[in-house]
């Protein structure tokens, strides 16, 4: 057996050094004269040990991180080849306790495999399940996916079956598969690592879909924020049609799918999968009304599935082992497992692909081992900016999107920031309305308006300028958004601020802060921003 | 670092036609003009409008409504700052502060010597190492204002 040597290529690894100790690892290696292969795996998802090197040995994969590449020499020369000691070694990768202690089905290969060989996608159980479903027939697949139980990943939780179903149902000369790669949420980066670190499976997860409604045609709707993955996803899919896996005949089957990837820019908005619509036809991703449903009346006016990266790359292994494996996975109606994403202010930052059920407690600190500033945790904020923000007392509550909904929360797209106690909630509150007035896409006039006359509100509740009717106008406001908006941003925007005002109202009656010194308020800064 | 050209028509006129043809071309032709010019110039608009027959009001429309596309010339060096939640909770806000400070600009805008252009980004999918920033298409991880002051340099240097 050849060694092997794998440095992440994962955007968040290069973002900490992978690139240089990937370069550093290759001059040891051609200074030494050793004749072995650099592979650029994606990420495990431990970011704090990134950039995270793994060699493999007889013995299987031995993890070495965080590496720098002051530290590279000196792992050669301590044999780490052959997993020898070393300060940085961490043991099995696979026995590392944050990994072993997860149940890897939509990432099971993501870090493991190089993410732009179709070979090794294949060998790690690639492709099986859409050898499976051109076995089966259309109402068959769409039937599988029901009984998995999944529901849509992106954060609002519909059953991706009946999604799908609709669209089966809906004749039309053309329909679409659409991905919605928009992953614009802070605290999440599940999508992108799928993207960038098994980018097939999500290839292979839209055909399957193509092919179980009746869609000829995909397009990956890709934020501009993430061009390491928009890069390899244009790779693979130039790779998955060389190799006949996209194309006018998929896998020999005769059935034609064809796949585009498409480049965001810079719209928070877009993530909304009408939004999304829009600005695929090349126009102002403004939301559409609803009804029709995209299943009905989509993309160009066509059926369309909008699907999530997520739940998109979790079909292969439903239509591979079947729904009821999948099924068998989480609580209540929560099936299957969560990609947790723990980010902020968290010691062991990374991802944790999980059954439903877990509580918030375990993963911060069973996974995440706590705050990383070591100062206590005060809040963490659960599903993107439009999640609630839940104190200390709230941390047994389940991921699972029915517990988080009963406590006036959100799970979404699971992603957990953590916030010590450094945080002060009145400016987390002011920040989401500030937030949504940058993001509004201006079509209902709640959230266009109301978000600016949220953010001058909290700004005199801050000041204590007539403070408890203030925190009464907010109150009107946040209903008169929750109730009046076309959708979830301005429809959620009050989960953030009401959930800071109810679990943390001490924040909101402190003495009015000094005015600023130096003229630069915020409000201006935000205004100045364009 | 940029490495645009300056604004040619015909240039831009070439470019737009390899991409008329794609179903919802707009989005691909105002990236490709932009990585091509760095910003979006005025004279794109009736160019554009014409060959995908639209009015002059809906390019512009597109145009202003997506914060990527600028319609002024960018500093040699872009330089995104992640200023959402999980990048607020590791003290993202001060750093920025640092970096307007030493630049002498607020977020949004461009140093008078053009070298940076500093923009607000709100999350860059880093959220497990914050604060996050990106300069000239790279990603950094866990930026501290010595980090941030370390990048800067090198980007003068490398000016």
């Amino acid at each position: 057996m050849s060694v092997k040597i794998y440095v992440p290529c994962d955007a968040a690894a290069v973002s900490v050094g992978a690139d240089a100790v990937a370069r550093a690892i290759a001059e040891q290696i051609a200074s030494r004269r050793l004749g072995i292969s650099v592979v650029r795996n994606g990420s495990r998802g431990m970011f704090w040990l990134e950039p995270l090197v793994e060699v493999e040995t007889p013995q299987g994969r031995v993890a070495y991180g965080p590496v720098s590449v002051d530290a590279v020499s000196g792992l050669f020369d301590a044999r780490f080849l052959e997993g020898k000691a070393h300060a940085l070694r961490l043991g099995p990768t696979e026995e590392i306790p944050f990994l072993k202690r997860q149940e890897r089905l939509t990432f099971a290969r993501c870090g493991v495999t190089d993410p732009l060989s179709l070979s090794d996608y294949v060998s790690h159980g690639g492709y099986r399940g859409l050898e499976k479903a051109l076995k089966l027939t259309q109402q068959t697949i769409v039937e599988e996916v029901t009984t998995s139980g999944l529901r849509g990943r992106g954060g609002a939780g519909f059953p991706t079956g009946i999604k799908w179903r609709t669209v089966l149902n809906a004749p039309a000369d053309q329909k679409y598969i659409v991905c919605n790669g928009d992953e614009g949420d802070s605290g999440t980066y599940a999508d992108r690592m799928i993207m960038e670190g098994d980018p097939f499976v999500l290839i292979e997860g839209m055909t399957i879909a193509g092919i179980a409604v009746g869609a000829t045609s995909g397009y990956i709707y890709i934020r501009s924020e993430y061009p390491h993955a928009f890069r390899t996803l244009e790779r693979a899919i130039t790779i998955a049609n060389d190799k006949g896996y996209l194309g006018a005949n998929v896998a020999g089957s005769g059935k034609r799918f064809d796949l585009v990837v498409r480049l965001g820019a810079g719209a928070y908005i877009c993530g909304e999968e009408t939004s999304l619509l829009e600005s695929l036809e090349g126009k102002r991703g403004q939301i559409r009304f609803k009804p029709p449903l995209p299943a009905i009346s989509g993309l160009f006016g066509k059926p369309t599935v909008v699907n999530n990266v997520i739940s998109l790359a979790t079909v292969p292994i439903i239509l591979d082992k079947g729904g009821e494996y999948y099924k068998n996975f989480g609580m209540g109606k929560s099936r299957g497992t969560l990609t947790i994403q723990l980010a902020g202010n968290i010691k062991r930052g990374g991802l944790v692909e999980k059954a439903f059920g877990l509580t918030l407690r375990e993963a911060i600190y069973d996974f995440g081992g706590g705050t990383a500033s070591g100062r206590p945790l005060r809040a963490v904020q659960v599903g993107g900016p439009l999640g609630a923000y839940f104190p200390e007392s709230l941390l047994d509550t389940p991921l699972d999107y029915e517990a988080f909904a009963e406590r006036k929360g959100m799970l979404g797209h699971g992603g957990i920031v953590v916030f010590d106690d450094t945080v002060d909630l009145a400016r987390q509150a002011r920040f989401a309305m500030e937030f949504c007035a940058v993001e509004s896409c201006g079509k209902c006039t709640p959230c266009r308006v109301g978000s600016t006359r949220g953010v001058e509100v909290i700004d005199r509740i801050i000041a204590n300028q007539d403070r408890m009717q203030n925190l009464e106008l907010l109150d009107d406001l946040c209903e008169v958004l929750t109730d009046g908006s076309l959708c979830a941003l301005g429809g959620l925007i009050p989960f953030p601020v009401q959930s800071a005002i109810r679990h943390f109202p001490e924040d909101f009656h402190k003495p009015a802060p000094p005015p600023p010194t130096n003229g630069s308020s915020k409000a201006q800064e935000s205004q100045s921003w364009r | 670092m940029s490495k645009e050209q300056a604004w040619d028509a015909d240039r831009a006129l070439s470019r737009i036609r390899e991409l008329e043809h794609l179903p919802g071309a707009l989005l691909p032709i105002l990236h490709a003009l932009q990585d091509e010019f760095g910003y979006l110039d005025k004279a794109a608009v009736p160019l554009i409008a014409e060959v995908l027959n639209l009015s002059h009001a809906e390019v512009h429309g597109v145009i202003s409504f997506y914060h990527d596309f600028r319609r002024s010339p960018p500093g040699k060096h872009l330089l995104k700052m992640c200023r959402a939640e999980a990048c607020q909770s590791m003290g993202c806000e001060s750093m920025i502060r640092h970096v307007e400070d030493r630049l002498g600009v607020h977020l949004g805008e461009t140093t008078e010597d053009g070298a940076f252009t500093v923009d607000a980004v709100y999350c860059l999918g880093n959220c497990a190492l914050s604060p996050a920033v990106m300069l000239d298409g790279k990603l950094y991880g866990r930026v501290s204002r010595e980090v941030a002051d370390f990048l800067i340099d090198s980007a003068q240097r490398h000016a």
